[in-house]
């Protein structure tokens, strides 16, 4: 680094995300908490700020988890960027730190998302009303789109799945443990053709908790090195911005190459330095596109990266070894975080039989309502 | 005929024929829709309202099969995007709710459908259907 202020991870803690009719979001949030500030060896007064990442919790989510553990005092500020709100709130605190206002702040995620058909109040009444409003119809137009453009097919995005779902067995905090197969996968309910029900990811419930700290570069710790964000340029019809029209979109940049690039920059890295990646897999041909927006394949690569089992676990560059979205199922505000929880696991060499050898540097990516994308880099030191 | 779903997006005439209300901007070159205060893609403020194309092809495709929320209208229903010839990609309804009959660049014409809402009253919203329904 460049004599920057560096910022470290001191500790993560989670709430297992699932389906927990006997808790609230506060509930998990504090359970995600208390183990990260355990592991930090962190207490009341020791840090300074408190960012609470959150789409669908409501009014000081924040404050009612930390409120129950008698931390309240410092600022609270909830941060909703749709499902890359982990990302946007460790970008704020590792900004907070950087800068040197704080020494230590806290970042934590909580979700409960609504069960059953999810209204958003991301749209209009009248989108609701001509059958606009649901998310599936858009992942399964853009699917469509890249199977064609990439040179793909329905049996690749089932090779997605069942790769995530492989890797989900080894993961106890994830909602579902059992691995599938390909041809299960194509059983399974055709939601908005071409994707089937198994290809999405299921909204549900759950917490994830980080404390950064100042970093002591004399001693041994996991860096973060970037924690960027972006929205999209306009123009392209079947972005996370959901527009009603677009335009053709050859060589508008993605949310997530833009994100990507600011994070890759600010790290000193590129995509061939990384060892470990997590990335958003709302469904499965969007973890397709992530790969070629992140740079980890070339546009259309990703026929060969299947083939050869490169991202799975045991390839050359494994991404998602939690069991992605897919296993874990997507608490919105949780997710980002949950997955820098992974990563940090990965990076101690703590993961278990999910674990990724020799992990030096690896990498997290949300994208999702706005558009909003993050992209976070660490690096044990 | 019922009432528009949204006022400003388009306009029915006494035959039912429906138009979209786009907006051009001379100096960045671009349509856009729904008519926005500014070009959506350089910020221009020249914009021009215009009457978008009432054809265009088919660029992606799908049908829902469950019912989203606010949404009382039938199931499954085709939804898509359609690439008008003023080079803009719209969203919308798609009249064919068995993606098996449609296929890529293939003929679609813009028209009105009615939609009930949540309260019962029929309401208007444009669609996709393949040239050989729609007569164009």
């Amino acid at each position: 680094m460049t004599g920057a202020t560096g910022v470290d991870v001191v500790g993560v803690g989670l709430h297992p995300f699932g389906r927990f009719d006997d808790r609230t979001a506060t509930d998990m949030g504090v359970v995600a908490v208390r183990r990260a500030l355990a592991e930090a060896g962190v207490g009341r007064g020791d840090f300074q700020a408190a960012f609470c990442a959150t789409a669908y919790g409501g009014v000081a989510s924040g404050h009612r988890v930390l409120g129950r553990l008698g931390l309240t005092c410092v600022p609270i500020v909830d941060v909703e960027a749709g499902c890359a709100s982990g990302g946007a709130a460790l970008g704020l605190a590792a900004s907070a730190i950087r800068s040197g206002e704080v020494a230590c702040a806290l970042v934590f995620g909580v979700e409960k998302m609504p069960k059953g058909l999810i209204r958003s109040s991301f749209f209009e009444p009248w989108q609701e009303q001509a059958g606009f409003s649901a998310a599936p119809p858009y992942f399964a137009l853009r699917a469509q789109r890249l199977l064609r453009e990439a040179g793909l097919t329905e049996d690749d995005l089932a090779r997605v799945v069942e790769k995530n779902r492989a890797h989900g067995v080894h993961n106890p905090d994830a909602m579902y443990r059992t691995a599938v197969t390909r041809e299960q996968v194509l059983g399974s309910r055709l939601v908005c053709a071409p994707l089937r029900l198994w290809m999405l990811c299921s909204p549900n419930e759950g917490a994830a908790a980080v404390v950064l700290r100042r970093a002591d570069t004399a001693t041994a710790g996991i860096e973060l090195l970037a924690a960027s964000l972006r929205s999209h340029l306009p123009g392209s019809v079947l972005d996370e911005s959901t527009p009603l029209a677009g335009i053709d979109d050859t060589g508008i940049v993605p949310p997530t190459t833009l994100a990507a690039a600011d994070a890759y920059e600010a790290a000193g890295l590129g995509p061939d330095d990384l060892d470990v990646v997590e990335c958003q897999d709302t469904d499965a041909a969007r973890e397709l596109l992530a790969w070629q927006e992140l740079g980890l394949c070339a546009p259309g690569g990703q026929a060969a990266a299947l083939a050869s089992g490169a991202h799975a676990l045991g390839g050359r560059l494994p991404v998602n070894p939690s069991g992605g979205l897919l296993s874990k199922g997507e608490p919105l505000g949780a997710s980002g975080l949950g997955q820098v929880v992974e990563l940090v696991h990965q990076l101690r060499g703590a993961a278990g039989p999910r674990q990724v050898q020799g992990t030096q540097v690896a990498l997290a990516h949300t994208i999702g309502r706005g558009a909003n994308a993050s992209v976070t880099i660490l690096r044990r030191r | 005929m019922a009432r528009a779903i949204v006022e400003g997006l388009f306009v029915v005439d006494a035959e039912g024929v429906l138009t979209l209300l786009g907006g051009y901007s001379p100096s960045s070159g671009r349509h856009h829709f729904p008519r926005s205060e500014v070009c959506p893609y350089t910020g221009a403020d020249d914009v021009v309202p215009v009457r978008l194309a009432g054809h265009g092809t088919l660029w992606a495709w799908t049908a829902v099969t469950a019912r989203p929320a606010g949404y009382a209208g039938p199931v499954p229903y085709g939804f898509g995007v359609v690439e008008l010839p003023e080079g803009l990609r719209v969203v919308g309804r798609i009249t064919e709710a068995d993606p098996e009959r449609l296929s890529f660049g293939q003929r679609m014409v813009v028209v009105a459908e009615e939609l009930p809402g949540e309260d019962g009253e029929q309401a208007t919203v444009w669609a996709f259907a393949p040239s050989s329904e729609g007569g164009a």
